[in-house]
């Protein structure tokens, strides 16, 4: 069935701009903002809607893209789609209802390949993403394109998810990726992005990929609200990418946690980093990271919550360190970060550092290990904290030492070291350490 | 023998210090379990407790056993009964009732907390099963230096001493010659020195089966390999088995020979 409607308002652009250039500015604006009312109409009355199902006059989905004209909408009933290489290079908005399931039966081809303006996609599952060795095949590969949204999308055992290439103000939202990555040559990520402009990656579920989100040269984008658990590299990985947001995500049982590589002006709040645990895993890594906030971020049980290789100029602020190895790792020459009202609960080691120089600060925080006294009860400790061990030092020299975790000698030795330091930097210290933990939570 | 090992026993039962060592133990396992719900994380803080002052006791206690009964075993030494199986009987006695305590002080409250329900059962069993051994290693190890020294004050200097060297000395001098010889491969000769130390070789056993083993990072890995296998497991209590025996072997030739 086809749905065909009539053109009302004829489009006579080209007279009314010269009448425009005639009249004052107030009322130029009105009429445009009329004219792009009465043509947004005019365009939305145009367009038609093609149904695509087995019973349908049009039977496959690519069949309907090419019938298609700018502005349509391709509705997809429920239904097994046996097809890939479905090139798209018009306006249309593709809705799959009830989740029709587009099955590209392990061929290495990616189903939309996609180069248009303000398309859209979701409501589709998509099946058996092949895996290739020199393609990157997805389930929509999307490039030079702007303004567009993909959405309430599930995509099961897929090589890559969702490729976007030289792309801007788009929307990727809702969307369900699992795949079934085994080894990290044979499996692509969850969404990867790649020079790429003001999007917006939200609510989205990424598991069992080899990186959940990978964005690399993306700048002014914001991912939030997603969830990345499973995934045998990263849940998140940023690259060369500037100015960008990360909050309310929830990165789990990733291989080595979530990276953060080569960016400058990164906003990370509120993400919790859980579970992130093994030989060679982390919470969140920084790599030359520059001028980021990290805030009200919640690091649990990570192997290393935060490793620290070379960044400078960061704010951390109530974020919250719980039974993690090592809360702060700090590797390469890291200057004038600064530590604020942040909670360390029952980690190993809060923090490895690996020189004798400090420049960052550590100021009004709270220490679990902290056995200071307050007399003023002003809820700040009289005694300064020195959160680096002497075995956290030695460790940092000689990693085999590790071996000798929780022996008694080194108990014995990093409490000689904490009466009179002699190893550890003098000044990193926090002076003001807090008696009570910050909004503790539950 | 058997009759000596239930006198020891009895004996054991009846002076108030294996109470003492019991009550201490269902203490620790009550305040434990008391102050964090979680019986996992009371595994890994019962670990600390179990690796520093289960030697000690054991040390401390076999000491003084033996110089405490030296008038009733110079008594028994009278009579017709082998020399090798009154001091055996007497080393077993101690070092029975001595897990006992460890086993039921321990054992009770954990069981009471639901331990039979909880992940940490394999773990735990783990942990009480290496108290044991290094219950019997350290009471044969005071023995022997109890039998080579007649006075007591250094009897006990020289038990002190030892617990002292194994549990912090050593890994002290472990520490300095793993940075001394940084530039070399150390795995094999961390593994090695491992096994030379029962503290040690039980504190590897316990982290290894707990997961802060992720944070031993290389080495902890070629750790895992080795320990982490059914070799490496049956190895390494076959090593703490010889802990045992060699002291033991020691004491019945120092037997053979000592004039009483």
């Amino acid at each position: 069935m086809e749905k065909y409607s009539i053109n009302v308002i004829p489009n006579n652009s080209e007279s009314s701009r010269k009448r425009m250039t005639s009249l004052p500015i107030r009322q130029t604006v009105n009429l445009i903002s009329i004219f792009i009312l009465l043509f947004s109409i005019s365009l939305q009355a145009q367009t038609k809607t093609i149904e695509v199902c087995s019973s349908c006059k049009v039977k496959t989905i690519k069949e309907g893209v090419t019938l298609a004209k700018n502005g349509d909408t391709i509705l997809v009933k429920k239904g097994i789609y046996k097809e890939t290489q479905i090139f798209i290079n018009k306006t249309i908005h593709l809705i799959g209802e009830d989740y029709p399931i587009i099955d590209a039966e392990n061929k290495t081809d990616s189903v939309f390949a996609i180069k248009a303006d303000n398309f859209s996609i979701s409501g589709f599952k998509f099946k058996n993403i092949g895996i290739s060795y020199t393609k990157e095949i997805a389930a929509v590969f999307v490039s030079h394109s702007n303004n567009f949204t993909i959405k309430d999308n599930i995509l099961e055992d897929v090589f890559y998810g969702f490729i976007i290439q030289r792309s801007k103000y788009g929307v990727i939202q809702n969307n369900k990726i699992i795949g079934q990555a085994k080894s990290e040559a044979s499996s692509g990520n969850g969404v990867h992005v790649w020079k790429c402009e003001k999007l917006r990656i939200e609510q989205n579920t990424i598991s069992g990929m080899r990186d959940g989100i990978y964005l690399e040269f993306v700048n002014n984008s914001f991912v939030s609200n997603n969830t990345s658990k499973g995934n045998i590299r990263y849940g998140l990985h940023f690259m060369f990418s500037n100015n960008n947001e990360y909050h309310h995500n929830e990165f789990k049982n990733n291989g080595a946690g979530v990276a953060v590589m080569f960016s400058k002006f990164i906003k990370m709040h509120h993400n919790t980093f859980h579970y992130n645990w093994g030989t060679a895993s982390y919470g969140l890594l920084l790599k030359e990271i520059n001028d980021a906030e990290i805030h009200d971020n919640v690091f649990e049980q990570n192997t290393t919550g935060i490793n620290i290789d070379g960044c400078n100029r960061i704010n951390y602020k109530n974020n919250h360190f719980i039974r993690n190895g090592w809360a702060l790792k700090f590797t390469g020459g890291c200057y004038t970060n600064i530590f604020e009202f942040n909670n360390f609960m029952h980690n190993a080691f809060d923090l490895s550092y690996n020189s004798r120089l400090n420049d960052n600060k550590f100021e009004a925080n709270y220490w679990s290990e902290y056995t200071g006294y307050d007399i003023d009860k002003n809820g700040i400790g009289d005694v300064p904290f020195r959160p680096v061990k002497l075995f956290s030092y030695i460790v940092n020299k000689t990693p085999e030492t590790l071996v000798l975790l929780r022996s008694l000698f080194v108990e014995i030795i990093n409490f000689s070291e904490k009466v009179s330091p002699i190893f550890t930097p003098d000044n990193l210290m926090d002076v003001k350490p807090l008696m009570k933990p910050i909004n503790p939570l539950d | 023998m058997l009759k000596i090992l239930k006198y020891s026993i009895y004996d054991l039962l009846r002076s108030r210090w294996s109470y003492v060592y019991f009550i201490f133990y269902l203490l620790i396992g009550f305040v434990l379990l008391f102050l964090n719900n979680d019986i996992n994380k009371a595994v890994i803080t019962l670990m600390n407790i179990i690796i520093v002052l289960t030697p000690l006791i054991g040390t401390i206690f076999g000491v003084m056993y033996y110089y405490n009964s030296k008038e009733f075993t110079e008594l028994l030494l009278a009579q017709p009964i082998k020399r090798n199986k009154i001091f055996m009987g007497q080393y077993i006695g101690i070092s029975l009732s001595l897990t006992l305590s460890l086993v039921l002080g321990l054992g009770i409250p954990f069981v009471l907390y639901g331990l039979f329900r909880s992940t940490a059962i394999f773990d735990f069993s783990l942990l009480i099963l290496v108290g044991s051994f290094l219950n019997f290693i350290f009471v044969a190890l005071a023995y022997n230096i109890a039998l080579s020294t007649e006075n007591k004050i250094k009897g006990f200097g020289y038990a002190i001493l030892m617990w002292l060297f194994l549990a912090v000395i050593y890994d002290g001098l472990f520490m300095i010659s793993l940075m001394l010889f940084n530039e070399y491969p150390l795995d094999n000769f961390s593994l090695i020195a491992t096994m030379f130390n029962p503290i040690d070789l039980s504190r590897i056993l316990i982290l290894l089966k707990l997961d802060i083993s992720a944070l031993l990072g290389y080495t902890g890995a070629v750790f895992k390999d080795f320990f982490g296998t059914n070799k490496g497991f049956f190895l390494s209590f076959l090593v703490l088995c010889l802990w045992i025996i060699i002291p033991l072997f020691r004491m019945s030739r120092k037997l053979r020979k000592k004039d009483f």
